[in-house]
């Protein structure tokens, strides 16, 4: 049988042989759960009565009704794009300026560069509960040093309070404070991500090409924005997606920091609730599509309109 | 004006001579003040904590480990019991990384080097684990996992882990394969190797530094995960993880902070020494291909 077939033939079994493992374990735990999200988005499913229910049970648009029309989910929309935009900006901003300081020879260049990659090796529990016990109002060492060394009149409730009214030159503003500590949590934690895939891209920047541009007495703005930025745009625009959509799917963080309150309800955080607090699957799972549905959206818009763009600047 | 442009050069340089070393050290300084804050709490006594909460530093006379053994002591015996959360953790960790290798060296290799059917899609497969939330995948899971009496085992969490490091480990192994050079397998063939004795007598020996990196990659992100842990093993305290254990326990006013923080220095001392010890392994593998544009 075997000499019956070509090496084409072979090599082709062999190859689906191979990565049949692989196969079988992501369409089991990855493929098949996608799929019947989306049906147990279309059925009335509550934990009590998931014994009963199959693949031909009633099929109702009730759930996606209740959780669009609802404002809670709006809300918590509007809120996970403004912490995935915050945090994707921050960490690959933080991410830049960390590469090009670190990028040529000081004196323990290796041991800064390894620190620097901590926060994002680091579980993410133990230094969520770092940052709480830091920012606490109680016991925190931010909140006695701000009202020690900078003059705060009280200690400021990083994580649980919703708006902190700031006083910017005798203007009141009012300032989402957890969700910009949640952000700040964010771009802490994968600036190193960042900071990594630059850093790499900025060593194969050929060295004689800045050489010849600092001879001909061309300033370090002006060597970063017509040499090493052009040549950093594909990896940044990488960057931009990759960490969009992991911080648009983020759970952990924003569960971990506020547990969802003052203002940092993301939308994995509510379907989080929903599952456990209210044992609402179906509508769990409908919130979960909707969130998976706007991240496929926002995607074709950049790839669309954004990425072409992105390379066009490059060549100039 | 060529005078101009060199004032402008020689300004920014010499702000940057003395922007560039701040900089280094606020980056160091931010990165690193967390753990050390984090052990420094971890052996102060609780009462002085929150007495002057924010002295950083106190004489080592009065550190204490109380909180250590505390905090490792299992929970019949008065403590909080880390060292099962320890156990658990490493089971998962080490059975999910053995296992995913195990899939993914065979896939990556045959994305890597053989030509078959569906190749050019495999990556819209895995693309699908990483463009749907996790939270997604957790409500069938759930479902699935509590009928097939898995909820609850960490073998169900297992393997859990392994589809969600499998498409990653197959991507860094791929690159590293995709190097070594074709002529190696043809020659093993003359010497009548078969494909598997090829791929694992000459492959395996070669890809060995990138096997290893990935390796301890994976082992990382089971180490770490909270979302599966904590919707699968919350029931049972002795099913823990310590990241779950340490979400659950820092959530009440029970157990004091600083013993907390012993358990969050033991959750984080693994991988801090894993990532010290294997650096440059780890972030070459990571960002391998990325310097290609």
């Amino acid at each position: 049988m075997k000499g019956q077939l070509t090496a084409r033939q072979r090599e082709n079994r062999a190859g689906l042989a191979y990565l049949s493992p692989t196969l079988v374990v992501v369409l089991v735990v990855v493929v098949l759960p996608i799929l019947w999200t989306i049906m147990l988005a279309f059925q009335r499913i509550r934990l009590i009565n998931l014994r009963r229910v199959g693949i031909f049970g009633q099929y109702t648009l009730a759930n996606l009704e209740t959780v669009l029309g609802s404002p809670g989910f709006w809300s918590s929309l509007w809120t996970t794009l403004v912490y995935t935009v915050g945090s994707t900006l921050g960490s690959i901003g933080l991410g830049l300026v960390a590469a090009l300081a670190l990028r040529s020879r000081f004196h323990g260049r290796t041991l800064v560069r390894a620190s620097v990659l901590l926060p994002y090796v680091a579980p993410v529990v133990a230094v969520a509960f770092v940052w709480n016990v830091l920012l606490s109002p109680q016991f925190g060492l931010a909140n006695d040093w701000g009202v020690r060394f900078l003059g705060w009149d009280r200690p400021i409730a990083f994580l649980s309070q919703r708006e902190y009214a700031l006083n910017l030159l005798g203007w009141q503003v009012d300032v989402p404070m957890a969700l910009l500590t949640v952000i700040a949590f964010e771009t802490w934690r994968y600036f190193p991500f960042a900071f990594l895939f630059l850093l790499a891209r900025l060593q194969a920047v050929p060295a004689d090409l800045e050489e010849a541009a600092r001879v001909d007495g061309a300033a370090p703005t002006q060597i970063f924005r017509h040499i090493l930025l052009p040549q950093l745009g594909a990896v940044i625009a990488l960057l931009s997606v990759l960490r969009f959509i992991m911080t648009f799917n983020k759970f952990d963080d924003v569960y971990l920091l506020t547990g969802g309150g003052a203002g940092t309800e993301v939308v994995s955080v509510r379907v989080y609730e929903f599952l456990t607090a209210r044992f609402d699957i179906g509508a769990a799972a409908a919130q979960a599509l909707v969130l998976a549905a706007g991240l496929v959206v926002l995607l074709v818009i950049y790839l669309k309109f954004l990425a072409p763009r992105v390379e066009e600047e490059e060549e100039q | 004006m060529t005078s101009l442009i060199k004032d402008r050069a020689a300004f920014e340089t010499r702000v940057l001579r003395v922007l560039r070393p701040a900089v280094i050290t606020v980056l160091a300084l931010i990165t690193l003040f967390p753990f050390l804050y984090m052990l420094l709490l971890s052996i102060r006594p609780i009462e002085e904590l929150l007495e002057s909460p924010g002295q950083l530093w106190i004489g080592p006379s009065e550190w204490t480990l109380r909180t250590y053994r505390e905090v490792l002591t299992p929970a019949g015996d008065g403590g909080q019991g880390f060292l099962g959360f320890l156990a658990n953790s490493a089971i998962v960790s080490v059975a999910a990384t053995l296992l995913t290798l195990l899939v993914s060296i065979p896939g990556a290799y045959a994305v890597a080097r053989l030509r078959f059917v569906g190749r050019r899609q495999v990556h819209f497969l895995f693309l699908a684990v990483y463009l749907f939330p996790s939270i997604l995948l957790a409500i069938p899971l759930f479902v699935l996992f509590t009928r097939l009496g898995l909820r609850g085992s960490l073998a169900g969490l297992t393997i859990v882990y392994i589809a969600q490091t499998v498409p990653v480990s197959i991507y860094m192994l791929r690159n590293y394969l995709a190097t070594i050079p074709q002529s190696l397998e043809e020659a093993a063939a003359v010497d009548g190797y078969s494909r598997l004795q090829t791929l694992r007598k000459i492959i395996l020996p070669l890809a060995a530094p990138a096997v290893m990196a990935n390796a301890l990659y994976v082992f990382m992100i089971a180490w770490n995960e909270f979302l599966f842990a904590l919707l699968f093993l919350v029931e049972d305290r002795a099913d823990w993880t310590v990241s779950l254990g340490l979400a659950q326990l820092s959530g009440g006013i029970e157990v004091s902070k600083t013993v907390l923080m012993a358990g969050s220095v033991v959750l984080t001392l693994p991988i801090v020494i894993i990532f010290f010890a294997a650096e440059r392994l780890l972030t070459e593998g990571l960002t391998a291909g990325a310097d290609k544009g």
